[in-house]
């Protein structure tokens, strides 16, 4: 079905929201599908004019992030504009279009021995998905996150003006860097529209090393061990399936064959006798737990601390949380079941957040069932709010993008 | 219009009578950062001693209306910290201590005025350093990198300022004291102002403390120097050495003219009868670095590598790099006055730049030597001349113009590390439409909308009256005292 004032504009297709069409439980009143720059910009002209709300989508992998909008009058979806732009392997750059997934571009990538040190942690995430929320995983510890490896972006304004910052060089310091700012605006700021990112070789071996620890002190242990070595790990994350479990921790090695061998084996020394070495990761690598996730983020030498206050709170909330996460980076996702009580899951989170928030840390819900997310506070303690919300202003005068579904009702 | 004697009289009693100047001979020592040929004396030069007397010093100026410009060691190149003669400039020299080591999370936390490499000294007896590494390091400040995004040598491998900061304190141009980022912990909720604020050029609040990451060192380094023929063997070479999947941690490129200058003024001892020279550092576990320098050196000889010699111990390393870091400033030997360019081009554009450069330089009549960045093609073309003769200073200014307009044209940037400031504000139309500038200006407003932090810098005005001409003489006196050295 199309609305036939939409009839014969560029876009892919028009029509009006159906079934699928939702984002976080809010009913799209319209969709359109947008294949090329051109036309996600003649769309969003439009809806400037009809002061409609509008929400972006990739493969929708993500969609139910974040808070619910207040309200969807247009869901763009990108997915039609899927093309690599172009790679330039001499210079390790590749420009792309929103609507590629990640997992394809990788594929293409290899080909020529390079990639995207970004790891797949939803599967079927987009480009503009990746950008929007600034998912990455376990690489990160090595190559940074999707903000670090972003050189270049062209956004669609809220008002349909095609606006670029950055470039095809990853040295470049010409005007502001507003890739930064757009990398995790969940689509509030502008609809982006061409990303470009600095690649890297893929390394010629990978390897492993896990370990079982006997509590929250030997990770401490196990962290300083693997930070304070010399042997550069690419990842260090440890997983705890359910309440009580015991800790696993594994460190990935990357390099050259005879590089990583010999790492792996200083490392598995460092890390004590329960290891194990192994080409592949672990079941539960770069995957994140739960149908309610939190993001809890504190400093390194605070996790013990954390890690206890997550086992007190599941006892006293009677809730059964699972996490894993980027130890040496202080990042966890604890993972909680949709069945759960949502007023335990707000308390949960509540006295979480309250102990990472001491230690200047945060606790962020990225997704819940709608009765978990009306029980729960999403974002916690925000700041400098105001600064934010005059950004937004800015960029946004009228709220239209994505009303509602970030921090502070932006 | 600001009555300043008054103004002044009124920081005074905000600040202290030590920490307000405006006696004009004192006043001038402020008039330039290291680009010395834009002069401009400030109204009235402050020295806060804490981000309290920042903020305060800030909310004066705000409620007056009247402009300023935080500046740090002065050492910036592109005019970024040019006060206002109409404004205040805020010194942030007073401000200098590290605050906080903090070795198990790899942070420590500075204050703006703290001096680069001193974050390196105070953590190195850990087994720690802070990466980047602009070769003005032994005076730069943290605040003024943080302000222009600042690489150095190194960047290559290990990044920027933007990905060594997790966290800001900022005096905002509403004269508030902000956080910016999560501090030492990652990820705070909401936008990431701490990332947009990192390479704004002091154009949206003055940072008052900074939170970096410290990397663990590394346990190897090697340092190889090459010498070529040609440019373009060499310029071939490093295309190569990094399609090889290689990353190392510097790669820098020298040309014959460039060579000649560094050996007549510091006796770098570097390959005779070179036509380009490279110097390749390796970084990293033992292992790896041993088979990345077999690599660079089958990669050099196949393109040409006439001599190659690897650095035996940390004497003749820093003998490598004093040619390669005093070459700018060698220049000065050759030339009696001369431009420094920033251009970024695709690496594998190199070659192909370097000629089309070349041939420009001839069909003008001006020499131009090369000095760069090689491994992430950030370009530092020196065009000499000499002021005295007539018309020879606008000869080699239309190069420089026609320079960037060729880095665009590849598909590069107009700035790769000395930022737009002054001194490039004109040109980036070059590289950005209207469209673009409007939006970067939607940030500027959303931080300053009374437009009084560090005005007319970045983005493009009409040319101001008074301005001369971007040049660097050899009797430069920051220079000549090594305060100024241009890297």
């Amino acid at each position: 079905m199309t609305t036939p004032d939409r009839q014969g504009h560029k876009s892919q297709f028009v029509g009006l929201g159906g079934q699928r069409d939702v984002v976080d439980g809010v009913p799209a009143t319209s969709v359109a599908g947008v294949g090329t720059v051109e036309a996600l910009a003649e769309v969003m002209r439009e809806a400037a004019e009809r002061k409609e709300t509008v929400v972006a989508r990739g493969r929708g992998t993500k969609l139910d992030w974040g808070a619910p909008p207040t309200r969807v009058d247009l869901l763009v979806d990108l997915s039609g504009m899927n093309r690599v732009l172009e790679h330039a392997s001499g210079d390790l750059i590749v420009r792309v279009e929103p609507g590629v997934c990640l997992s394809e571009l990788q594929n293409l990538l290899a080909r020529s021995g390079q990639r995207l040190a970004i790891d797949e942690v939803v599967p079927g995430s987009t480009i503009g998905g990746l950008v929007a929320s600034g998912l990455c995983g376990p690489l990160r510890l090595a190559y940074g996150c999707v903000r670090d490896l972003l050189i270049g972006i062209s956004v669609v304004r809220a008002d349909g003006v095609l606006a670029k910052s950055g470039g095809k060089v990853v040295k470049n310091v010409a005007g502001y860097d507003l890739g930064k700012l757009y990398t995790g605006s969940f689509g509030t700021l502008g609809i982006v529209a061409e990303a470009i990112f600095r690649l890297h070789p893929v390394p010629e071996a990978r390897v492993w090393v896990t370990t079982e620890l006997s509590d929250e002190h030997d990770l401490a242990r196990c962290i300083a061990a693997v930070t304070t070595s010399q042997l550069v790990a690419s990842a260090l994350e440890i997983d705890c399936p359910e309440d009580g479990a015991p800790l696993e921790l594994a460190v990935l090695v990357e390099g050259i064959s005879v590089s990583v061998e010999r790492r792996a084996q200083a490392l598995a020394h460092l890390l004590g006798d329960r290891h194990t070495i192994s080409t592949t990761p672990p079941i539960w690598w770069a995957a994140i737990p739960g149908e309610t996730t939190v993001k809890l983020a504190t400093v390194g030498s605070d996790l013990p601390r954390v890690i206890g206050a997550i086992t007190e709170q599941a006892g006293r909330t009677g809730t059964r949380p699972c996490f894993r996460g980027s130890a040496a980076l202080g990042l966890l996702y604890v993972g909680l079941s949709g069945g759960s009580d949502p007023r335990a899951v707000a308390e949960f989170v509540k006295e979480i957040r309250t102990v990472c928030e001491e230690a200047g840390g945060s606790a962020v819900v990225l997704r819940a069932p709608a009765v978990v997310k009306r029980a729960v506070d999403i974002w916690g303690t925000v700041r400098p709010i105001g600064l934010m919300r005059r950004v937004k202003a800015s960029f946004d005068p009228l709220h239209r993008l994505a009303p509602g579904r970030f921090v502070g009702g932006i | 219009m600001t009555d300043f004697v008054q103004f002044a009289e009124h920081l005074r009693q905000l600040l202290g009578e030590g920490e307000v100047v405006t006696d004009h001979e004192r006043l001038r020592t402020f008039e330039c950062d290291g680009l010395a040929h834009f002069r401009v004396c400030p109204a009235i030069v402050v020295l806060p001693q804490s981000g309290d007397e920042v903020k305060a010093v800030v909310g004066a100026c705000v409620a007056q209306g009247v402009p300023y410009v935080a500046r740090g060691s002065g050492t910036g190149l592109s005019g970024g910290a040019l006060p206002r003669a109409d404004g205040v400039l805020i010194v942030t020299t007073k401000m200098r201590s590290v605050v906080e080591v903090d070795v198990t999370n790899q942070r420590a936390t500075v204050e703006p005025g703290a001096v680069n490499l001193d974050i390196t000294r105070a953590v190195a007896p850990f087994g720690f350093y802070y990466a980047p590494d602009p070769s003005s390091q032994l005076v730069c400040s943290i605040g003024g990198n943080v302000a222009e995004n600042s690489g150095g040598a190194h960047c290559l491998k290990y990044g920027f300022t933007t990905h060594h900061v997790t966290g800001l304190e900022v005096v905002t141009p509403d004269g508030e004291v902000v956080d910016l980022g999560g501090g030492k912990a990652l990820d705070a909720p909401g936008y990431d102002l701490l990332g947009a604020f990192i390479g704004s050029e002091g154009t949206i609040g003055i940072t008052t403390k900074v939170v970096v990451r410290l990397l663990r060192s590394p346990e190897a380094v090697e340092t190889v120097l090459a010498g070529f023929s040609s440019i373009d063997d060499a310029a071939e070479a490093v295309s190569s050495i990094i399609a090889a999947g290689i990353v190392p941690a510097a790669v820098e490129l020298m040309d014959a003219l460039a060579v000649q200058a560094a050996e007549a003024s510091v006796h770098c001892n570097y390959p005779v009868g070179a036509g380009a020279v490279l110097i390749i550092e390796v970084d990293g576990p033992r292992v790896d670095v041993d088979e990345s320098l077999r690599l660079v050196e089958h990669h050099s000889k196949f393109h040409g590598a006439f001599e190659m010699r690897v650095a035996k111990n940390a004497a003749e390393r820093n003998l490598f790099w004093k040619g390669r870091k005093s070459a700018f400033a060698a220049v000065g030997r050759i030339s009696p006055d001369y431009i420094v360019q920033d251009g970024v081009i695709p690496r594998t554009m190199l070659a192909s730049v370097l000629n089309q450069m070349a041939k420009m330089a001839s069909d003008a009549g001006v020499r131009v030597a090369n000095v760069f960045h090689a491994g992430d093609g950030n370009l530092h073309p020196l065009v000499l001349f000499d002021g005295s003769v007539d018309g020879e200073c606008e000869r080699a200014e239309r190069l420089c113009g026609a320079i960037l307009d060729l880095c665009v044209a590849s598909g590069g940037s107009i700035t790769g590390e000395h930022g737009v400031g002054a001194d490039k504000a004109q040109h980036m139309p070059r590289m950005f439409s209207d469209d673009d500038l409007a939006t970067m200006q939607l940030l500027r407003t959303a931080f300053d909308p009374a437009g009084l932090c560090n005005p007319g810098k970045v983005f493009p005005n009409p040319r101001l009256c008074g301005e001369v001409p971007i040049r660097h003489s050899a009797s430069d006196p920051s220079v000549k005292t090594g305060m100024g050295e241009i890297f």
